[in-house]
């Protein structure tokens, strides 16, 4: 089936759902593509909170210098200057949308500390911050009656004369696939965090929106960016929120030391998620972890503060590892958390795809530029989708409808009936996927050297051949996961190797990005983005533009 | 360690029924196709291992034909809810060891709801419930400048933080024992969401909101079985949103409703004879000049009288029932 509208967005998480509503505020016929129902979206796991500087002793420059101090100077300074300047308003209106944060003692809203920030400037709802915005802003599109397409499963981009035009989806309840045409496009797919095992990303973070943008030929920058978070739950790698260190957690070695005092002697725990993971991984590689992890004690937080502030941590640590917060402290080790990195934008959230816009985790604006601070991904997501939303209805304006596409359409039918008719050869989308994913664990983690991004790079060479030869395990009509887990594969390894180019590229360390072969951070060579704009099956080509700077000048970053 | 897992098969294509060793037909009133049927799988899985993980496993190694909703393996996106031995549970917080009955774990799609294939139900009745309690704020005037929030107290925030927990996962409404008769019940959820918005100092509808929640398939079609508070993974317990919006009505004066009208007749039977004149509660709960209404119970009675459950004819008081009145009397409020 044909379908037209002003503008589709694919992707229903925060960013999406934002982009969305701005786009049918500004009197577009705006539509949504998501592969789960909205509400299923990851950016529900978000539990922390959100930055702004509102306080009267806070201000946006404060807020904007310590992203760009976090980013390791990697952001650009406009673009960061765009987000905390509006990061009020933004935040403002979500609360004039219903979201119940938390208040002071004057009725005002109240705030929290959180890692690299030189003020309590991050809002929240206990530590379901995004799952309170997200329910929020659903409830905003159901109230704008904005059509959504849910478990509509998004194969490619719909091309015309170089610009976006849409785009083909499968309808996974009757295993249709449709073409959803229109004048532009708004990608807020989220993250790509399976592509790494273990990490905190839900199962449907699985790299789409990078991989359907940059085959469109969109390029993709500074992917070698992968932030591990500090505290992740030993064994199932779930989020242990960094609201819990906030509010005062410490963080302890075996020896019971509060080990963060030998490497960010003035934050402690609060330092930037990349200095603090690194500690830890230090701390574990000394002989001072338990069993590969650290300790995250909040018994001293007393069981009011975690029961009313913290009380889903509480619940997960109880759940998936029996232990009560209150009494003991969990073991937490680093885990794979966020791309910093993605589809490249200018501040409206405009590609280099005319009529392709992205937002949210899957763009790179860049306003987080080698490690993000907590607290600032909620923000990213209502900013640029807003913005993003409001440019790409403009866009369709004045712009005429698509006509095409039906080639592509049956195109696609082609691609997925291969795909479901391959010959079964004994290799499995699973078996392939956590290879991957564990490679890039161990050779595109926390600490990274040539030799074994080179190792990585012809492994993934390998795992591209073998995917090739992947059959599809089930062949039924509706709901067939096995296809969609086949397609998703095939995202992933995109995004993999975007990674692991870039990061073979990046001879320097900076922010999550560590090269135990060039450890220091070098501002005379690298203070520029790396961009990879695919070309086909050839090797993508390789580009630089400089970072933006506007008012900070890079400075030695210490917590 | 082995675990056992039974898993409630069905394919529209019907291709399960051809393809696959046939297990155990589906308990009425599921068996009526030949698609339906139980599968049998053996999983090697660590001892604190959740059903999820198990349903993962079959999908990745042993069958990738299985279809199940999940996403963070964590009880936050509400994905997994499903029929686990015979009750709605999150298939990600459920560990097999305490699942593990006579040997094996059962999992299905529930029957409260359509099924699509295997373990994914069709969310549709839930969602439509969702939308029709107009789950959005309607904001009080003056709404106040953009730069500036509302001023509310943070126990009024944190008083709604139970509704907002709510991860839209219908445990709730897959096993509430009012929706399985009455499908137009509005259900769990969506009336913990109703109390989530109506309880809200910003909200400036809650009048035309208790009016529209007081209607039939409102507030009162609860049976106060307690089930969405048992199955409901994140203590949202939306039978107390529901009991704290019958307050919020009655206060209101929404009282010419079946519900109140029942819920008097109750408190007043109890308040004068010490217990409850059953004979006279149905009439009082429709309105003793509903003719209509009256008519419609009819068939009740004379199913009780059948059945010999008819109540006595004369209602005798308990001994010492003044001092049930001094109770009522204490407690104050509407029925003193």
């Amino acid at each position: 089936m044909i379908k037209d509208h002003d503008v589709v967005v694919l992707g229903a998480g925060l960013a999406g759902m934002r982009a969305a509503l701005e786009a049918a505020r500004a009197g577009a016929d705006a539509a949504i593509v998501t592969k789960v129902h909205p509400i299923r979206s990851h950016s529900s796991a978000a539990q922390g909170g959100i930055n702004a500087a509102i306080g009267e002793t806070d201000s946006w420059e404060s807020h904007a210098f310590d992203t760009v101090k976090g980013s390791d100077y990697l952001a650009d300074q406009d673009a960061v200057e765009v987000m905390c300047q509006e990061a009020p308003r933004d935040i403002i209106e979500f609360e004039h949308m219903g979201v119940i944060f938390y208040r002071g003692p004057d009725g005002k809203l109240g705030t929290r500390a959180f890692g690299g920030a030189s003020q309590a400037r991050t809002y929240f709802v206990g530590d379901i911050t995004g799952q309170a915005l997200l329910v929020t802003l659903y409830d905003q599109i159901l109230k704008a009656g904005v059509k959504v397409y849910e478990e509509w499963y998004a194969t490619a981009l719909h091309m015309e004369d170089g610009a976006c035009r849409g785009l083909v989806a499968l309808e996974m309840v009757t295993g249709e696939l449709h073409l959803l045409r229109a004048k532009a496009v708004i990608v807020g797919a989220g993250g790509l965090g399976r592509l790494y095992e273990p990490s905190t990303n839900a199962l449907i973070c699985t790299g789409d929106g990078y991989a359907l943008a940059y085959r469109a030929g969109a390029p993709l920058m500074d992917m070698e960016m992968v932030q591990y978070h500090p505290t992740t739950l030993a064994g199932s790698g779930f989020l242990m929120t960094e609201a819990a260190r906030g509010e005062g957690a410490y963080l302890l070695n075996s020896l019971g030391e509060r080990f963060m005092k030998r490497y960010a002697p003035n934050k402690m725990e609060l330092a930037a998620r990349d200095v603090t993971s690194r500690a830890e991984a230090t701390e574990i590689a000394e002989g001072r972890g338990l069993d590969g992890n650290v300790l995250l004690d909040l018994r001293h937080l007393g069981p009011d503060v975690i029961l009313r502030k913290l009380p889903q941590i509480h619940e997960m640590a109880l759940d998936y590892l029996s232990i009560d917060m209150i009494e003991d402290p969990v073991p937490v080790r680093p885990g794979m958390h966020y791309q910093m990195g993605g589809i490249k934008t200018d501040v409206d959230g405009a590609t280099a795809v005319p009529g392709l816009y992205a937002a949210g985790e899957v763009a790179c604006v860049s306003v987080h530029g080698g490690n993000r601070l907590g607290a600032n991904s909620l923000l990213d997501t209502i900013v640029f989708g807003r913005r993003s939303g409001k440019v790409a209805a403009d866009y369709a304006k004045n712009t005429p409808a698509s006509t095409g596409g039906e080639v592509l359409l049956r195109s696609e039918q082609e691609r997925l009936r291969e795909l479901l008719s391959r010959p079964y050869t004994g290799e499995t989308n699973a078996g392939l996927r956590l290879e991957l994913a564990t490679m890039m664990d161990k050779l595109v983690g926390l600490y990274r050297d040539e030799a074994g991004l080179l190792e990585a790079l012809d492994k993934l060479r390998g795992f591209k051949k073998r995917y090739q030869t992947i059959a599809v395990g089930d062949k039924g009509r509706v709901f067939n996961q096995a296809l969609t887990f086949s397609l998703e594969l095939g995202y992933l390894l995109d995004c993999g190797e975007t990674i692991i180019r870039s990061a073979i590229v990046r001879t320097e360390s900076r922010g999550a990005h560590t090269r135990t072969d060039f450890p220091e951070r070098n501002d005379a060579e690298w203070l520029k983005h790396i961009l990879l704009t695919c070309r086909g099956e050839e090797e993508p080509e390789l580009s630089y533009i400089p970072v933006t700077m506007t008012r900070w000048k890079p400075e030695v970053r210490t917590y | 360690m082995q675990f056992t897992i039974e898993v409630g098969r069905y394919s529209p294509d019907g291709t399960y029924a051809e393809s696959a060793v046939p297990g155990a037909p589906f308990p009425a009133p599921w068996d009526r196709s030949p698609a339906r049927r139980y599968q049998t799988y053996t999983v090697d899985l660590p001892e604190h291992a959740v059903v999820l993980d198990a349903l993962i496993a079959i999908r990745e190694y042993q069958d990738q034909s299985l279809a199940v909703r999940c996403a963070c393996r964590s009880a936050i996106c509400g994905s997994c809810a499903m029929w686990i031995n015979g009750h709605s549970h999150l298939a990600c917080k459920s560990k097999l060891s305490a699942f593990t009955k006579d040997g094996k774990t059962r999992v299905e799609s529930p029957p409260s709801m359509p099924i699509i294939r295997d373990l994914v139900c069709d969310m549709k009745p839930f969602w439509d419930k969702h939308l029709a309690v107009k789950p959005w704020l309607q904001n009080k005037q003056p709404v106040p400048p953009p730069n500036e929030e509302y001023r509310v107290s943070n126990a009024s925030m944190e008083e709604l933080i139970q509704e907002v927990s709510c991860i839209s996962c219908s445990a709730c409404l897959m096993d509430c024992e009012s929706f399985a008769v009455n499908p137009d019940f509005l259900g769990p959820q969506a009336l913990a969401q109703a109390y989530r918005y109506a309880g809200d100092p910003r909200d400036a509808e809650t009048k035309e909101r208790l009016a529209e929640y007081s209607k039939p398939g409102g507030i009162w079609d609860c049976t106060h079985c307690y089930e969405c508070v048992t199955q409901c993974p994140k203590g949202v317990a939306p039978l107390d949103q529901i009991l704290k919006l019958r307050k919020m009505a009655v206060d209101a004066g929404f009282t010419n409703n079946a519900g109140t009208r029942h819920a008097d007749a109750f408190a007043e039977s109890v308040r004068e004879s010490g217990r409850l004149n059953e004979l006279t509660l149905m009439p009082k709960s429709v309105g003793f000049f509903n003719i209509v209404e009256q008519i419609k119970t009819l068939p009740s009675a004379f199913n009780l009288i059948r059945a010999g459950k008819l109540p006595p004819l004369i209602h005798k008081k308990i001994p010492g029932v003044n001092r049930i009145k001094t109770i009522f009397e204490r407690v104050g409020g509407r029925f003193k």
